[in-house]
């Protein structure tokens, strides 16, 4: 390793593709507490990129600026510019529910509506106004459904409550209701943390299959899952980006200390 | 108790045998049953009280279920009442008539007047208005039923004892004698008293019903439906999905609170200061009860819509956010569906409590003496609980059973709305 490995402007790479997402300076302060400090992050178009950290270490508040999650909560503020290919989200002109339609969300506890699956995944084509003839709105469920790998095991009960799914499928039904909307970026808070191992590879698979049509933005507590669905990696440790880069990059030869140590398990 | 060194090296290994163990097992063992038993002796209280008060409650009311009748023959005599004109007859006379022909061998005009005492009062009004209604019976002579006075009905029911001293009876031996020839002949019968439900107010027990103040009270109700329910519901939206949280906010909260803790007498001032006088809406109306209600109530249900809106999992919120939905949507698809159980459920039992209201009622001056029921919400009207207050203040005997009865009808409004409300929150709560 040579001298040049501490100094955090010259190592971060710029990602290969165009970013289609882009942070500059963004800080972010809960009442007086600030969570962010200075984050640049870019977030590359069809690709994966994940999010990690120990907890409370800010990844979770940085992607919900992402999509202006951030806005509900009365304390929260954020400074700093967010763009999406090339256009500020916080410019006042911007009108948040289309945002939140271009940049859909997965949850980390899988959150369908109390209603059918099919009107679960309908809800947002719906008042979106993408879907004028019902024939319209059935093909774009039945897509989405099949995008979302879901679509074989519940064709047959379309109109049964999403709620009666298990949990693995209610995370793929709420991934189905997202990419309904024809979002451009996909973000995932944890969407896996709350599933067995089974149902998280099934997840796993279908981020990769999704990276073709969308941008991914994804936090994780797991290094491993990290490693296996993204294709760059950034971590964040006490409000601060500490490393970011090619995920292989950053799990065989992080640069900085910190990032060595939380890979290899040392905390966090 | 322990020693903090005992602990360490009990850490090691406990002695799950040992005395001390095993007294303080026995200790907790002790407590709960004891918490038990509080509970149990709590429920028990509560269970034997309500049980008290529905006893002496039904023990008083039944009474005035039933009501005396006497079985006469009346003949409407074409020159009593003019075929023409039936409003006119003198039907006082052909009552009297009717019951000189019960009692054919008294001829005293004291005597007289002791057996016409006997048949109510209302008599004459429900012939003439049987009459008007079928104008052929004119000429006719036919059988009718009618009430007694309430101390002949006392008597019947056995709340007047036969055996007292003449001088402490309410009917002297002559009025006893000339009843019971009535009832050796079998003309007396206890009826069902449907007048309870059906009929309006009346000076006379044996006349008087509920039909003025159910109608009044429905009216109230309605109206404070109409206007709780809608403000409420909107104020509790706005507190609760768009208020920012500034002093002005918090200040609000604090007086909705407190408005619902606020004495019913103080809204009856209130209704009669502001609406009656200053608004100049009539006394005793439904009208002004009914404002005066929705204010009470209102507090309630905010406190309860905002509560249901808080019980929705903010995983819905965010979820309806996070594929776009504007905020009323979130409010209207989503928020609102998951809260209407809680809501009604709020709301029903907030009407019951209208229902029950009295003090504010008296104020506005809702406890009227009314013959008639109302036939909107500008007419003067009683309602359930200020007809319970008006009989319960009546000297007559009869009024004592059907005050009980009255409270009775009222307790059966009550558990009807409750059981709707049980019903509504089980037919639409969602499961998630």
């Amino acid at each position: 390793m040579t001298q040049w490995t501490l100094d955090p402007e010259t190592r971060t790479t710029e990602p290969a593709s165009l970013p289609k997402m882009r942070g500059e300076n963004v800080n972010v302060f809960y009442g007086t507490k600030q969570a962010l400090f200075d984050v640049n992050l870019a977030v590359p178009e069809h690709q994966v990129t994940a999010l990690i950290g120990p907890s409370g270490c800010g990844k979770s508040t940085f992607l919900r600026c992402l999509n202006r999650m951030n806005d509900t909560i009365d304390i929260a503020r954020v400074e700093g510019e967010i763009t999406l290919d090339g256009r500020s989200i916080y410019d006042p002109k911007i009108d948040v529910v289309e945002l939140r339609a271009q940049v859909g969300m997965a949850f980390q506890k899988p959150n369908p509506f109390p209603k059918s699956i099919f009107e679960n995944v309908a809800y947002g084509p719906t008042i979106h106004g993408r879907a004028s003839a019902k024939a319209d709105l059935e093909q774009i469920v039945v897509d989405s459904l099949r995008k979302a790998g879901l679509y074989e095991e519940v064709k047959e009960r379309l109109h049964e409550p999403g709620t009666g799914l298990s949990g693995g499928q209610q995370q793929r039904l709420c991934i189905a209701r997202a990419i309904a909307v024809a979002p451009e970026v996909i973000l995932m808070d944890e969407p896996c943390s709350a599933l067995d191992p089974i149902a998280t590879a099934k997840i796993e698979e279908l981020i990769d299959e999704l990276r073709e049509n969308f941008t991914i933005v994804i936090v994780t507590h797991s290094m491993q899952q990290a490693a296996r669905v993204s294709q760059r990696t950034a971590f964040f440790h006490l409000g601060v980006l500490v490393e970011e880069g090619p995920t292989s990059e950053i799990f065989t030869s992080p640069n900085d200390k910190r990032t060595q140590d939380y890979v290899t398990g040392r905390f966090g | 108790m322990i020693e903090p060194t005992t602990t360490t090296r009990a850490a090691a290994r406990i002695d799950w045998n040992s005395g001390t163990a095993r007294s303080l097992r026995k200790k907790r063992y002790a407590a709960d049953r004891r918490l038990r038993f509080y509970g149990i002796a709590a429920i028990s209280i509560a269970v034997l009280l309500l049980g008290i008060l529905l006893t002496s409650l039904v023990s008083t009311g039944y009474l005035a279920f039933v009501q005396t009748h006497v079985t006469m023959d009346v003949a409407i005599d074409p020159e009593q009442v003019p075929v023409d004109n039936p409003a006119e007859g003198n039907y006082r006379a052909i009552v009297a008539d009717a019951v000189q022909r019960l009692f054919p061998d008294i001829d005293g005009r004291s005597e007289l007047r002791n057996a016409v005492g006997i048949v109510t009062n209302g008599a004459q009004v429900m012939l003439r208005n049987q009459v008007i209604s079928d104008p052929s019976l004119i000429g006719k002579t036919f059988s009718i039923q009618v009430p007694v006075s309430d101390p002949y009905d006392q008597l019947y029911k056995d709340v007047i004892d036969r055996d007292l001293p003449e001088n402490r009876r309410r009917l002297n031996d002559e009025q006893i004698a000339l009843f019971e020839t009535l009832e050796d002949r079998g003309l007396i019968e206890a009826k069902a008293n449907w007048a309870l439900l059906f009929n309006a107010d009346s000076r006379f027990p044996e006349l008087a019903g509920l039909a003025g103040a159910i109608v009044g009270s429905f009216y109230a109700l309605l109206l404070c439906f109409v206007i709780s329910f809608p403000v409420g519901i909107a104020a509790a939206i706005y507190l609760e999905e768009f208020a920012p949280k500034n002093r002005w906010t918090d200040l609000i909260e604090v007086n909705i609170n407190n408005l619902a803790a606020v004495p019913s007498i103080i809204f009856g001032l209130l209704g009669l200061a502001v609406f009656i006088q200053v608004f100049g809406l009539p006394r005793s109306a439904p009208l002004v009860g009914g404002l005066v209600l929705a204010l009470m109530t209102l507090p309630t249900i905010i406190i309860v819509t905002r509560n249901s809106l808080k019980a929705v999992p903010p995983s819905i919120r965010e979820a309806a956010l996070g594929i776009g939905a504007s905020r009323h949507e979130v409010i209207l698809h989503h928020l609102l569906p998951l809260a209407i159980p809680g809501i009604l459920t709020g709301t029903i039992i907030g009407m019951a409590q209208a229902l029950g209201e009295t003090a504010p009622l008296l104020l506005i001056g809702m406890n009227a003496f009314l013959t008639s029921p109302p036939g909107g919400i500008m007419e003067p009207a009683t309602s359930l609980p200020t007809q319970i207050f008006i009989w319960a203040d009546s000297p007559e005997r009869g009024f004592v059973s059907r005050t009980s009865a009255a409270i009775l009808v009222l307790l059966g409004f009550l558990i009807l709305m409750n059981a709707i409300a049980i019903y509504l929150r089980s037919k639409l709560e969602r499961k998630w």
